[in-house]
């Protein structure tokens, strides 16, 4: 696979709703309510019910393992700082979007920058993915 | 604390208003070094790499599909990349029960995430997860502690290493 560096290799949008919630909650085991629901969500100072972190780092690396052919085994490493929460409204969902870029080409393969945002604003910080090619 | 619990608690934490005058413990420095034991073997069954798979929105065979797996080499269906936190996440649970940890679980927000594996976790693996802090850090009154989770096989050989850094907060 040819690319170099500033190449935009995947971009693809998300809709999270409640249901994504409930689902990523039964499937990782973590089933904090502020997940579900908003009463305890804005019981402890939240505007409303929360995506899991976990769950925007797992959908955020989707777009490169589909570039890379949909073998997720080529990712290497993967990082990603949590900078700002995702809320998810009941009705709206949330909307979440990717875009990767090359940030490094050497002879292990590349690092794929992620930007991912939400509502306009970077919802995770150096979010990298070094992947074999 | 439930295993499996505490990862949003933790990052939420950090927008809920701490009380005020409420003593806190800070972080025990000594967990750095000290010696956890493994986890319970976790047996990373197919169904649940499909569901996780689902669960973050995949769309590869290889995630979904034993047989398209196999074709591509593998044994059985692949997990998604971020899959370890799951066996993760019983070291985590034993790092917040620490008695002597000084790390208040409700005070603990999920600062940042690593995954850096040596091979893709497949369906019939059997993981152990053995749990370090590497690092415990005071920044602006919080202090960052970073816990390595280095997760093995059934022979002892390395899959993946799972690094969280928690950030607790002090007193305000």
């Amino acid at each position: 696979m040819s690319v170099a560096v500033g190449d935009v290799v995947a971009e693809k949008t998300y809709t999270l709703t409640r249901d994504s919630l409930v689902r990523y909650a039964g499937a990782s085991g973590d089933f904090n309510a502020i997940h579900y629901r908003d009463d305890v969500a804005t019981s402890v100072g939240l505007a409303g019910v929360l995506a899991h972190g976990m769950l925007t780092m797992g959908i955020a690396v989707q777009p490169v393992v589909e570039w890379l052919g949909g073998d997720s085994g080529k990712v290497l490493d993967y990082q990603v700082r949590f900078t700002r929460p995702v809320l998810v409204d009941p009705l709206e969902g949330a909307t979440v979007t990717v875009v990767a870029k090359v940030g490094v080409v050497d002879d292990a393969g590349a690092r794929i920058d992620l930007t991912v945002t939400y509502n306009g604003e970077t919802v995770l910080g150096k979010a990298q993915a070094r992947v074999a090619l | 604390m439930d295993q499996g619990q505490y990862y949003s608690a933790l990052r939420h934490r950090l927008l809920t208003p701490s009380p005020r005058y409420t003593e806190v413990v800070p972080v025990n420095p000594e967990l750095q070094g000290r010696a956890f034991a493994p986890t319970a073997p976790y047996l990373v069954g197919r169904e649940k790499v499909r569901e996780f798979s689902r669960a973050v929105f995949s769309t590869s065979p290889l995630n979904l599909d034993p047989a398209a797996a196999r074709a591509a080499g593998y044994a059985d269906v692949v997990a998604p990349p971020t899959f370890a936190v799951v066996v993760q996440e019983s070291t985590l649970a034993q790092l917040l029960a620490e008695p002597d940890g000084g790390i208040d679980f409700t005070r603990v927000v999920h600062g940042d995430q690593r995954f850096t594996y040596t091979r893709p976790i497949v369906a019939g693996d059997e993981l152990t997860a053995t749990l370090a802090v590497t690092s415990i850090k005071s920044l602006g009154g919080h202090s960052m502690v970073t816990a390595e989770s280095t997760i093995v096989d059934a022979e002892g050989a390395h899959v993946v290493t799972a690094i969280s850094t928690l950030v607790v907060r002090g007193d305000e």
